[in-house]
């Protein structure tokens, strides 16, 4: 996919460069793209050409203390660079990000560590441990009035006036841009192994997946790809059976793996066979999926769902109805990325009355900047929420210049 | 006590005191509103005992669509009000002003639905803590922030305080297990904010209400994320020469890529008071006790505890004890959870609340006892270890009024000394009006000047929960409290 084109681009690289930046643009009333590394600029509404301001040049870590869990990085540094520090000391972060860029036409592993906050980004172990809004601890940002402004710090627990730091995150750089964030990390399990059902309806697979999370082991992933989408996995022994994959995915010490294994085996044989992939293999799988592997190179629309896990087949079902459907179901059904074809509006009124009826949001993720302009690609919000988001976008950017227009129209 | 300034009432507000009760009566019938005296003393305080004001009303609605009638009649009125869940903020959060209603949701205390498949329950917000556990018990699942208070606090003021616990080490605070909620605004509107979905559309105005300290709206029902017990669970006890040996052994067990459920300490003074009240076997010989707690099952747990008492054993621990039973782990658990109780039997304390990098333990505890010792008083130390969470509580007389202010000055200097160091003024107990006047150590002017305005869009009046958390002499608080017209005799 092609990106849409900026004017210019300025990188500051210390934070006063970049509240200069924004003094200027406040200034002139000048709107400008926020991005980091600009792998997700595709997502979001399309809107008029504009100067850019990256974080890319806000790079490093600046704080790391394994012992107390928690690391600090300037907006800018990469997300790989983050992770591969954090591999060497055995911990990661366990919201495990999704890396968006490769469904929208981008290279991997391109993205920042401030745009995994800015668009709240987790991956299958937000089912189990939490979102990346849950792993944030503080941050440094500059507001649209050009004032840095500090929320949170770098300890576990604090609940010391409003909760800001939080409160920005999926702003999709709307609100302030973020210079520094500070997170949680944890330590990274020893073993890991997959159990794998083959050739489940989307119904009976989430009520498994329900069960396997309602069970005592602590299961860290749930996901189910339908057999359309199945297919298109990287992983030689899960692609060619041109069935619907059913995952659950285990992570502890070693001596346990072989426990844990066996007992959700009991609660889930009434659903079929089983096959356990072992650390590797299972290592190998949900690495793919982190990228979205089975949704890459495809011109398909693509719309990310988020409803309660246990309606997540009604909502396709019912999706189903208007248009055809390919589904890769994460979060044990909560969250469902959605492949439908073309049309003008990318099937975006028929989606939305679904989600009314069983409750949730749809996001389109991926389309041409023609539909994106003339669909809300962020779900709208109810009236008095509506209300209170105006008047938190005025407060944070009262010129109006920080991303204006992509998450929604009128600001 | 006396330190804290709080606004002199509103003399207009308090002569309407009889209208504003039958108008509220009408409204919501009169049944639930207290007017009498002896009825609105019971509401007088809270957690923060030391504090007490008597509200003008008080009012028990019974339904989202009340507290929403009660909201726009006092937004019309202008009239404040303070929402209050069960009182037992320890920082005076739901303390009452003459001038403002108490708006009380202990009635509203229904469980909804639950959703086992999908692991939420959606609950009125009067309902306490531990009841949401309890509806849950049966099928082997819980809800996990576990504040000391449980048996009594409620939803509402957990989710206004934001409240941790002992175990949120592995399962986080209230805001990483609230989903959705449906929150009444100071206009009397109605909203949902979230759902029973895992991540809410737009911006994250659960993250930013959540510990909001009832300065935003009411929340009047929730929706929270139930989680399946583990198979079993273990305490185990450490007991150390000196705190700075039981400090290294919980960075030491967390290097080592292990997350305890909970590490707890203790310094001697704690122990001693709670074992005297709990007899739960504490050793008494020890300068320092952690309580760590493992889950999983019995091979795991036992696994684990050995691998903990393995590297525990460079720091010398003169008392290592695993619980062997579960009365056994009940009677443990019970003496660090009755700390407060059992020391407010031997004496008045002022708890304190900071949280700090675990690095900086040593040095913090030690300036602690030197801060204390200057003020002439004593303090005792309970420290989720974990997570960094300190909670010295400083003891005093509360007969001798002189002491009451130096345990309070003492307390603000370990608050400064927490933010110094790195950490801040509270891990989970709150600002209220106890912290307020400190929100400047820790935030710079254009910091508070950012959270203030975002106050103004939820509440533009300013009526929410007046004179807490917000210093009085913030620049730009747009409450109208005119510099010094503030009344300095509490109590």
């Amino acid at each position: 996919m092609e990106q849409a084109p900026l004017q210019t681009i300025q990188r500051p690289a210390v934070e006063w460069e970049l509240r200069t930046a924004l003094q200027d643009a406040a200034a002139k009333k000048q709107a400008v793209a926020i991005l980091g590394a600009g792998t997700k600029r595709d997502v979001g509404r399309a809107g008029p050409v504009m100067p850019g301001i990256s974080t890319s040049a806000l790079s490093g870590i600046t704080l790391y203390e394994p012992t107390e869990l928690v690391m600090s990085a300037r907006a800018g540094t990469l997300l790989k660079l983050i992770e591969a520090e954090l591999d060497a000391r055995g911990q990661m972060l366990a919201f495990e990000p999704i890396d968006l860029g490769p469904v929208l036409g981008q290279p991997a592993q391109q993205g920042t560590i401030g745009a995994v906050f800015a668009t709240n980004l987790s991956g299958a172990r937000r089912v189990a441990g939490g979102a990346a809004r849950d792993h944030i601890l503080g941050v440094t940002a500059c507001t649209g009035s050009a004032e840095i402004i500090k929320s949170g710090g770098r300890v576990m627990k604090n609940v010391t006036g409003i909760d800001v730091a939080r409160g920005l995150m999926g702003s999709w750089g709307t609100l302030a841009v973020l210079t520094e964030t500070t997170f949680k990390v944890l330590p990274k399990p020893q073993t890991t192994a997959t159990l794998v059902l083959a050739g489940l309806p989307d119904e009976i697979a989430i009520e498994a997946l329900c069960q396997a999370m309602g069970s005592p082991f602590e299961v860290t992933g749930a996901v189910h790809l339908q057999a359309g989408l199945a297919r298109r996995l990287w992983h030689a022994a899960l692609n060619s059976a041109g069935q619907a994959i059913t995952a659950l995915r285990i992570e502890t010490f070693e001596s346990f793996i072989g426990y844990r294994a066996g007992r959700l085996k009991d609660v889930l044989k009434a659903f079929g066979d089983i096959r356990v992939l072992e650390h590797d293999s299972s290592l190998a799988f949900w690495d793919e999926l982190r990228q979205l592997s089975v949704l890459q190179n495809s011109n398909n629309l693509l719309w990310r769902i988020s409803t309660a896990p246990r309606l997540g087949p009604q909502v396709v079902n019912d999706i189903r109805r208007y248009m055809s459907v390919d589904a890769f179901y994460d979060w044990s059904g909560g969250l469902i990325w959605v492949e439908v074809p073309y049309s003008a509006d990318a099937g975006a009124s028929d989606i939305r009355r679904v989600m009314a009826v069983h409750g949730g949001h749809a996001t389109l993720v991926r389309a041409d900047p023609a539909i994106r302009a003339s669909v809300e690609v962020f779900q709208p919000v109810e009236p008095g929420v509506a209300r209170l988001t105006a008047r938190l976008k005025a407060t944070f950017d009262p010129h109006g210049i920080l991303n204006p227009g992509r998450m929604y129209a009128s600001h | 006590m006396s330190a804290i300034a709080l606004p002199a009432p509103d003399p207009q507000i308090i002569a309407r005191r009889d209208q504003i009760i039958r108008q509220l009566g009408a409204l919501v019938g009169s049944s639930a509103v207290i007017g009498d005296e002896d009825g609105r003393r019971l509401f007088e305080t809270d957690g923060l005992t030391a504090y007490r004001r008597m509200p003008l009303a008080v009012v028990l609605p019974e339904s989202t669509e009340d507290v929403a009638r009660i909201l726009r009649f006092c937004r019309e009125g202008g009239i404040k009000v303070i929402a209050r869940g069960a009182g037992t903020s320890l920082c005076g959060g739901a303390l009452p002003a003459e001038d403002a209603i108490v708006v009380g949701v202990s009635r509203m205390n229904k469980v909804i639905d639950i959703d086992y498949a999908s692991r939420t329950a959606r609950v009125q917000t009067g309902i306490t803590n531990l009841a949401i556990s309890s509806a849950v018990g049966a099928r082997g699942f819980f809800y996990a922030p576990d504040p000391s208070s449980q048996l009594a606090c409620t939803l509402a003021g957990n989710l206004a305080m934001n409240s941790g616990g002992a175990h949120c080490l592995k399962y986080g605070v209230t805001t990483n297990n609230v989903l959705g909620m449906k929150m009444v605004t100071m206009d009397g509107e109605i909203i949902e904010i979230g759902g029973a979905h895992m991540d809410a559309p737009g911006y994250d105005l659960l993250g930013l209400c959540v510990g909001s300290e009832g300065q935003f709206g009411i929340v009047t029902e929730a929706t929270v994320r139930i989680l399946r017990s583990a198979e079993g669970a273990r305490p185990m006890m450490l007991g150390f020469g000196s705190s700075d040996a039981a400090g290294a052994c919980v960075s030491a067990i967390i290097a080592s890529g292990i997350i305890p459920v909970a590490i707890e300490f203790m310094d001697k003074p704690a122990i001693e008071v709670c074992e005297a009240f709990a007899k739960a076997g504490y050793p008494l010989d020890v300068e320092a006790l952690l309580i760590i707690e493992v889950e999983g099952s019995d091979s795991e747990m036992t696994t684990l505890l050995e691998r903990m008492v393995e590297i525990a054993r460079p720091f010398e621990p003169r008392t290592l004890r695993v619980s062997a039973s579960p009365e056994e782990s009940a009677r443990i658990w019970k003496g660090r959870k009755a700390a407060f109780g059992a020391i407010g039997r031997i004496s008045e304390y002022y708890c304190m609340d900071g949280t700090i990098p675990l690095g900086q333990l040593s040095l913090v505890l030690r300036r602690i006892g030197e801060i204390c010792a200057t003020h002439k008083l004593r303090v005792a130390n309970i420290f989720h270890a974990g997570d960094g969470n300190l909670h010295p509580l400083i003891l005093y007389n509360a007969n001798d009024p002189a002491e009451g202010l130096r345990a309070e000055l003492a307390g603000a200097d370990i608050l400064k000394l927490c933010v110094q160091v790195g950490g801040c003024l509270t891990g989970e107990h709150g600002v209220g009006i106890e912290k307020r006047d400190l929100m400047h150590v820790q935030f710079s002017p254009e910091d508070l000047a950012l959270q203030m305005q975002i106050k103004t869009v939820f509440d533009p009046d300013w009526l929410l929960n007046p004179a807490k958390v917000f210093p009085l002499d913030a620049l730009g608080r747009p409450d109208g409290v005119p510099a010094g017209q503030t009344d300095q005799l509490a109590a």
